[in-house]
């Protein structure tokens, strides 16, 4: 018995080293072959997603996490998108002009309908981004129009104060087609934040009764929703009349709801699911001999960070120096390698790569591992307050494995005292936030919300914004945000910005640890798959087979 | 008997409101907004959050919150929103109760027929070498940790052998719960079993059975009426709280094999802090539980005569 047993044990184990090497030796073949290898295509096929349960209703103006997003992504079709080198196309706009990046005027492309059959118009846009951004509404995404001219009248920064009106005044129509978009001040970038979902139109249906439209959202898009049966699957097909460019190349899409990533990842090796958007970490180190070349491994724009908290005692004057010497004590190379698996890439500087104004290495050094200089660093800054720091993370989002080995990296480099700040979950994390209850460090990421640099340092840098958790404030630094924001041109307020992020290492606001990458993978079914810079799959790429 | 019945059910309010009261305290206490988690890591507009706790009562004190939320129930019938997607909580309990009802009963099958079937056979054969093969099987039952016992399963007959598959699929059909229902009622089939063991050897010694068995009666009514009767009491109780306890304690199966019920709802209107949703389920929870030990007190009247007339 015991022989049996012990013998099966080394069976196994060398079934599964012949897999991985097989699998390590082939790769090379895989890729050459990769374009003859495709099937024939069933133009009609219909494959599954991986996704949970949406937190709110299908509102474009009201989605913000990544569940409910990639459906109403899939639904709705804004005036313009990104190709995957982050520059900007023109969707359901014709074109989207500026002579001096405050007044903009868009014109539509005129044959465009709604999936019940009603045209879109300009008058879809103004009344949809008024009706998101009147506080009354109560749309979680309604502070994204703050750049428009008249945000403060349908939506009072005082929580008690009554909307003076229920139109933004920086929103004209022109004709059926047209109209224009007066902001508060210039903002060269500002037709690449057009491209959010929250700036979708909104059928005359929709106001009617809101919420029963966020359940069966009608909108302009690839794919037209079909059913919503909660807590188990929503089903959408391809939109036939769709004027698009990224029209579908299949019938329709399945978001199965599944409540782990494990079940998930299981369901995809027996057929159920097509898509997964990730991989537990659990199956992290099998995935790629599991799945062949139908495993993805591929960088996105999303970056993660330790953030500072500075208004603690520790920081509010504390010279950065000290802040360079810590982030020079962690070694980034290992830590992804070996902690994160290969899941992610060190990080060089503030803005996530596939971003408009990406820069190689802009950090210099501070991002490279070198013990000796840290500790000097961090001596010449007058060392750490209290020579003890804390990192805050959420207990449910698997990060306590990297904060112990980042806080071993710093401990073992520079003998200041590390130890991590585990919040039970991700509510917890963000109420010590938001009440600046935070002792000292918080992990923090990042994924683009429109690829151009100023979303990585405006967001999170500038005085009072809203992804600005540590309290981060430093007054230069918000003149020259503000000198970017009114460049005259795009480049120059991208150019503007790479100035900024060169800078930021005298400040520290944060220090960058890793970009995120998309580990996930699909099923034999289909083919072309492939993930944009958000980290979602680009479902209208998509090929079923025959 | 109506007075029995009577006084029970009156002693099943304080219980419903004692248990909801703290239900809704426990969430109040837990740090975390539920609204401010709709916004997560990108920041909030205190406006919108403003105005959104205040749609949701959340601005008032605990007290009143809770009782808005009591009277709601009772008077209207009416469980309150949930937070987050705005759908009627029972809604969401509808779409979820009837699959934990339903793998809640396989269980329940499962545990009754194979623990006491196993319990009743080790019983009359008490100190021989099947009682102690079944005294084995039970331990090992008992200390396996579920997940553990999950994962077995899934790993030998969805993988392995490729008999089930490996996830509950969105239908729950009754073979797609075969595996998840066995896991889940394994544990209390191995109690089960040890319990009706134990009585079923004591009983075999006691006076009545010796007489039963003077009088020549044939074994099938010895041990299926004298013997089965006196012994399934204690087995009968611990039956009742355990159907509450297998529709209230799925968190960990359900999420093992992807089943949408009971278990996974409240595990997420934890960590969302969906209160209303959580004493919703609670609330019937406690209703389940309550119903369960009634029927129980009345079975033991129908088993034992003595209780009947006390």
């Amino acid at each position: 018995m015991r022989g049996a047993k012990s013998a099966k044990w080394v069976a196994g184990a060398a079934i599964i080293a012949l897999a991985a090497t097989a699998c390590g030796g082939g790769n090379d073949d895989a890729d050459k072959g990769k374009s003859s290898a495709k099937g024939a295509v069933n133009a009609d096929g219909i494959f599954s997603v991986e996704v949970g349960e949406p937190q709110n209703p299908l509102q474009p103006a009201n989605t913000m996490e990544s569940n409910g997003s990639i459906v109403t992504d899939a639904i709705f079709s804004q005036l313009v998108d990104y190709d995957p080198s982050g520059k900007l196309q023109m969707i359901n706009a014709e074109s989207v002009e500026t002579s001096d990046s405050k007044l903009w005027t868009v014109k539509l492309k005129k044959d465009w309908k709604f999936h019940d059959g009603t045209p879109v118009t300009a008058e879809s846009y103004i009344k949809a981004w008024n009706w998101a951004a009147n506080v009354k509404n109560n749309q979680t995404n309604a502070s994204w129009f703050g750049d428009i001219k008249g945000f403060e009248d349908v939506h009072p920064a005082d929580a008690k104060a009554k909307p003076k009106g229920d139109a933004m005044s920086g929103l004209k129509k022109v004709d059926d087609y047209t109209f224009t978009i007066e902001l508060n001040a210039p903002l060269p970038y500002f037709s690449y934040k057009l491209g959010y979902t929250v700036f979708s139109p909104l059928p005359e249906s929709f106001y009617a009764d809101p919420k029963a439209a966020g359940e069966k959202p009608v909108g302009n898009g690839a794919y037209k929703f079909v059913s919503w049966d909660h807590k188990k699957q929503i089903k959408v097909v391809r939109n036939d009349d769709y004027k698009g460019s990224d029209k579908a190349k299949n019938g329709g899409v399945v978001f199965k709801n599944y409540t782990t990533l494990e079940t998930a990842y299981e369901d995809l090796k027996s057929g159920n699911v097509d898509v997964l958007r990730q991989i537990a970490p659990k199956d992290l180190p099998v995935y790629r001999s599991d799945l062949g070349d139908r495993a993805v491994d591929k960088a996105y724009s999303a970056i993660q960070t330790i953030g500072v908290a500075m208004y603690t005692k520790q920081w509010k004057n504390t010279d950065p120096k000290v802040l360079q010497g810590l982030s020079m004590a962690i070694d980034r190379d290992t830590i992804t390698k070996t902690v994160l698996q290969g899941t992610r890439e060190p990080a060089t500087g503030w803005v996530a790569q596939g971003v408009l104004g990406y820069q190689k290495d802009v950090a210099g050094d501070v991002t490279k591992y070198d013990p000796a200089k840290a500790k000097a660093l961090i001596k010449e800054g007058g060392g750490v307050p209290g020579n003890k720091i804390f990192i805050q993370y959420n207990a449910d989002g698997g990060h306590k494995e990297w904060v112990e080995a980042v806080c071993n990296s710093i401990t073992q480099a520079t003998g200041v005292a590390c130890a991590g700040d585990s919040k039970a979950d991700f509510q917890a994390d963000l109420n010590a936030r938001d009440a600046k209850q935070v002792k000292s460090f918080y992990r923090s990421g990042w994924v683009l919300d429109y690829p151009v640099n100023a979303n990585f340092i405006s967001d999170l840098f500038r005085t009072g914004a809203a992804g600005n958790n540590g309290f981060f404030s430093n007054k230069a630094l918000d003149a020259k945000i503000k000198a970017a924001d009114s460049a005259a041109s795009l480049d120059e307020s991208v150019k503007g910005y790479q100035q900024i992020e060169k800078e930021l290492v005298n400040y520290m606001p944060t220090i960058p640890l890793w970009y995120y990458k998309v580990n996930a993978g699909y099923s034999e079914k289909v083919q072309n798959v492939d993930y944009a810079q958000d980290g979602d799959p680009i479902l209208t790429q998509i090929e079923v087979k025959k | 008997m109506g007075r029995y019945v009577a006084r029970r059910l009156l002693q099943m309010i304080p219980v419903f409101l004692g248990t909801t009261l703290l239900i809704f305290l426990m969430v109040y206490t837990l740090p975390g907004d539920p609204v401010r988690g709709l916004f997560g890591d990108k920041g909030v507009d205190p406006a919108t959050l403003a105005r959104l706790r205040h749609e949701h009562g959340l601005d008032q004190p605990i007290l009143q919150q809770y009782w808005n939320y009591m009277t709601g129930i009772v008077l209207h019938f009416d469980f309150g929103n949930q937070i987050a997607s705005g759908r009627p909580v029972t809604d969401v309990l509808g779409e979820a109760f009837p699959v934990t009802l339903r793998l809640a009963g396989m269980a329940f099958a499962i545990e009754i027929v194979v623990g006491i079937g196993l319990g009743t056979f080790a019983g009359l054969r008490a100190g021989r070498l099947t009682d102690n093969v079944v005294l084995v099987f039970t331990l090992l039952i008992i200390s396996i940790p579920v997940f553990v016992l999950g994962f077995i399963i899934k790993t030998v007959f969805a993988f392995q052998l490729g008999w089930i598959s490996p996830n509950v699929s969105n239908d729950a059909k009754w073979g797609e719960l075969l595996a998840p229902a066995i896991v889940l009622g394994s544990l209390s089939l191995a109690y089960v079993a040890r319990l009706t063991r134990t009585t079923m050897a004591e009983n075999l010694r006691s006076d009545y059975m010796r007489t039963a068995i003077a009088k020549g009666l044939p074994k099938r009514r010895i041990v299926g009426v004298h013997l089965m009767r006196n012994s399934l009491i204690p087995v009968i109780t611990f039956l009742g709280t355990d159907l509450g306890a297998l529709m209230g304690g799925a968190v960990v199966t359900e999420g093992l094999f992807n089943v949408k019920g009971i278990g996974g709802t409240i595990y997420e209107s934890i960590v969302k802090r969906e209160g209303t949703t959580l004493v919703g389920l609670v609330t019937i929870l406690v209703l389940v539980y309550l119903l369960m030990s009634l029927i129980v007190d009345l079975l033991y009247a129908v088993l034992d005569p003595r209780i009947r007339y006390a």
